[in-house]
Parts: structure tokens; C-alpha cells; sequence
């Protein structure tokens, strides 16, 4: 899932400050999961922003929402009224929420209240950690399930390299090394050869270094006629 | 006129932290604070919503008071109800609120003696930062 954490409240409060009505969304997806702008977060950040106001003496419309993705379109659609009725937007969501709303109502403000961090997984209860980077072309089939691109602090496709010693990385004591893990599932799945092949540069087209990428799944696209009688509907 | 009271607002857990308040309030002793208690079954269910909501509904000072730590009743409670403690504290500080006026404190239900401490202590806390906003106390 996508992993983000807020930001500091006296940045978010910064943001807010020279607007009448604001409007916080949160998001009940990921960013939920991870306890960063869910219900529970959007509830306690409009709470601390009352709170400054107070002291502050700054008359200011303060409402927090929820929507259930809010890298949909569909969802943020039902609170249509709320965002227009907003003189800033404050998202909750990850950076894919606050432009989702921003590419909607082009012409309102959609500020971030989160920064958006990793593609990660839960290790612990609090603790979330980066599996993947999305590069695009996974190969952790060969790798024993573990991707080497991120968990590697070289993205090293052939290793471990020298500067792995105790199962450790070099580049930080705290951290393991993705190599030595690989070796050790490897080994576990009696796949040990894989460890001994050499893996050719990786295509780095597929990732983001080529701009912004864009997934096409042809069958799942509307046709122009489908999309006519989709808006009839509505 | 005379001179309004802080307003004060303590979680107590009804284990531990409802009876020291019960025990010491039957020595008949008078605080120079307007103290509201909202019994909560466990200080681990408090949530930093509620902490922040009494704030932004008044509140001068807020207190949380659960269990002894190693003597909590549902074992781990009052642990849990500190660090959402510590969490709205940083929260209050990156606000610009002052962070004294959240506190944490764990006692046993025949400790009869720490709630009045318990209440002196955020009452002198009160007055000392006075309301949040600096307006007239309700």
C-alpha cells in the first residue's frame, strides 16, 4: 500500500492560515491503514487547527470528511458541494487524492496534508517498511521474493556486494542486507543456483525515469459509445 | 468580581483512577479549579480526538489518570493511554499550544492523597498559561 505521514502541523497550519473555509478530506484507503488520514486523523487535525485558532483568535470554517478512495473520482464526486463550497481544500489522502480533487476543480485549491512516502508493508503494529518502487518490471521471482531494488541500498540486481559484513549493509548498521535475505530464501527454496546468474542491466525504460507512466488495460476501457450512455445515465 | 476558575477536564479510568478521585473526594476537599471527570473504562481507549475535543471545547488544562503501570488492570491500558498522551503533546507543541497543559498520571485506587496533588498541580499549571485564547473563562 501506499504509506504517507502527515505533515508537521505547523507547516499544514501555515497553509490553511489565509483561508476562510477549509475543507479537510481524508481517505479511507491506505493512507487509513497507516493511520496517517483516515477518520481518526482528519477528526485530530481539524481538532489541533480549532485549537490554534483559538489561541490565535482566527475566525476560520474548519469541516473534516472522509471519502472512501479518494484517487477516485467516483467518490470524490459525492462531495462535489463540499469542495466547491471550500475556499482551500486540504487533503488527507495520498499525493494521487490531492490531484485527483486538484484535476477535478482545476480551478479550486487542493493543498497536501500528507507526505506521501513509500509503497510499503506493515511489519509491525506502527512500523511500515519499502518493498517496492514500482520500477515496473519485477523480478523477484528470481530474487526468492525479495525485491533487490528496494530493498538494496544500491538496487544491486547481482550481489550481495563488499560492503555487506554480519548481514548487515554498509550503508547503515540499522538496516539488513537484501542480498543476504535472498541468499538465506533462496537457499530455504533449494534455489541456490539463481544466487550464481548473472542478471544482465536492468531496462529502466519501465520505470519512471521515462516521464510519467500511464497502464492501459484495453478491454476495461469504455467505448465511445458506452461512455455516451454512461453519461446519460448520470 | 470574583476571580473565575480554571476550567479543568481529567480522564479517569474506572479502575483505578475513578476510585483515588471517589476516595479523595469524600474527605469533603475543595479545589480551587472547576474540575469535570469523564470516567473512561480504560485509559487505553482513550483516543487523542478526545483530548484535543476538550481543548477546543474549553478546557484549560486536561489530565488523564489510569492505572499504576505495572498494576493496570487490563495489563498494558494505562501504557497505551500515555503514549496517546505524548502523541497530542506533540501535537499541542507543533500547534504552538503549550504542552504542560496535558498531563498523564497513574495511581492506585487507595491513593487518596494524589488526586487533590493531581488537580493542584494542573490548576496552578491553569493559571500560570491562563485560557487558551486568553478570553473570558465561561
Amino acid at each position: 500500500m501506499i504509506v504517507a505521514k502527515r505533515k508537521p502541523l505547523n507547516e499544514i497550519a501555515e497553509m490553511v492560515a489565509p483561508f476562510r473555509r477549509v475543507t479537510v478530506i481524508g481517505c479511507r484507503s491506505c493512507v487509513a491503514i497507516c493511520l496517517a488520514g483516515g477518520e481518526k486523523e482528519v477528526k485530530m487535525l481539524v481538532s489541533a487547527l480549532k485549537v490554534k485558532n483559538k489561541k490565535e483568535g482566527r475566525k476560520q470554517e474548519l469541516e473534516g470528511l472522509v471519502v472512501e478512495r479518494q484517487c477516485e473520482r467516483e467518490w470524490v464526486k459525492e462531495i462535489e458541494e463540499k469542495i466547491l463550497g471550500s475556499d482551500l481544500v486540504l487533503s488527507m489522502a495520498c499525493s494521487l487524492g490531492a490531484q485527483t480533487i486538484g484535476d477535478m476543480y482545476p480551478d479550486h485549491l487542493c493543498f497536501p496534508g500528507l507526505n506521501t512516502g513509500i509503497f510499503g508493508v506493515p511489519e509491525e503494529q506502527g512500523v511500515w517498511s519499502e518493498k517496492c518502487v514500482g520500477c515496473g518490471d519485477c523480478i523477484i521471482h528470481t530474487t526468492g521474493g525479495i525485491c533487490p531494488i528496494s530493498r538494496c541500498a544500491k538496487s544491486m540486481l547481482n550481489g550481495p556486494c563488499g560492503g555487506s559484513a554480519n548481514r548487515k549493509c554498509e550503508v547503515n548498521l540499522d538496516i539488513d542486507c537484501a542480498w543476504t535475505a535472498i541468499y538465506d530464501r533462496l537457499k530455504l527454496q533449494n534455489r541456490l543456483d539463481l544466487i550464481e546468474k548473472v542478471t544482465p542491466a536492468k531496462d529502466w525504460s519501465t520505470s519512471h525515469s521515462g516521464g510519467r507512466r500511464t497502464y492501459v488495460r484495453e478491454d476495461a476501457k469504455l467505448t465511445q459509445h458506452q461512455k455516451k450512455g454512461k453519461e446519460a445515465v448520470q | 468580581m470574583a476571580e473565575r476558575k480554571p476550567k479543568i477536564v481529567g480522564f479517569c479510568c474506572e479502575r483505578h483512577g475513578m476510585d483515588a478521585a471517589v476516595l479523595s473526594a469524600r474527605s469533603g476537599k475543595q479545589f480551587d479549579a472547576s474540575v469535570r471527570l469523564v470516567q473512561v473504562p480504560c485509559t487505553g481507549r482513550i483516543d487523542g480526538i478526545h483530548l484535543l475535543k476538550a481543548f477546543e471545547d474549553g478546557a484549560d488544562a486536561v489530565f488523564v489518570l489510569g492505572c499504576l503501570e505495572k498494576n493496570c488492570y487490563y495489563d498494558t491500558g494505562s501504557i497505551e493511554g500515555r503514549k496517546r498522551v505524548e502523541y497530542v503533546k506533540q501535537m499541542l507543541t507543533e500547534v504552538g499550544i503549550e504542552k504542560e497543559r496535558l498531563e498523564m498520571f497513574n495511581a492506585a485506587s487507595t491513593n487518596a492523597w494524589a488526586f487533590p496533588g493531581i488537580v493542584s498541580k494542573m490548576t496552578e499549571i491553569a493559571k500560570k498559561l491562563g485560557p487558551i485564547g486568553g478570553g473570558e473563562r465561561q
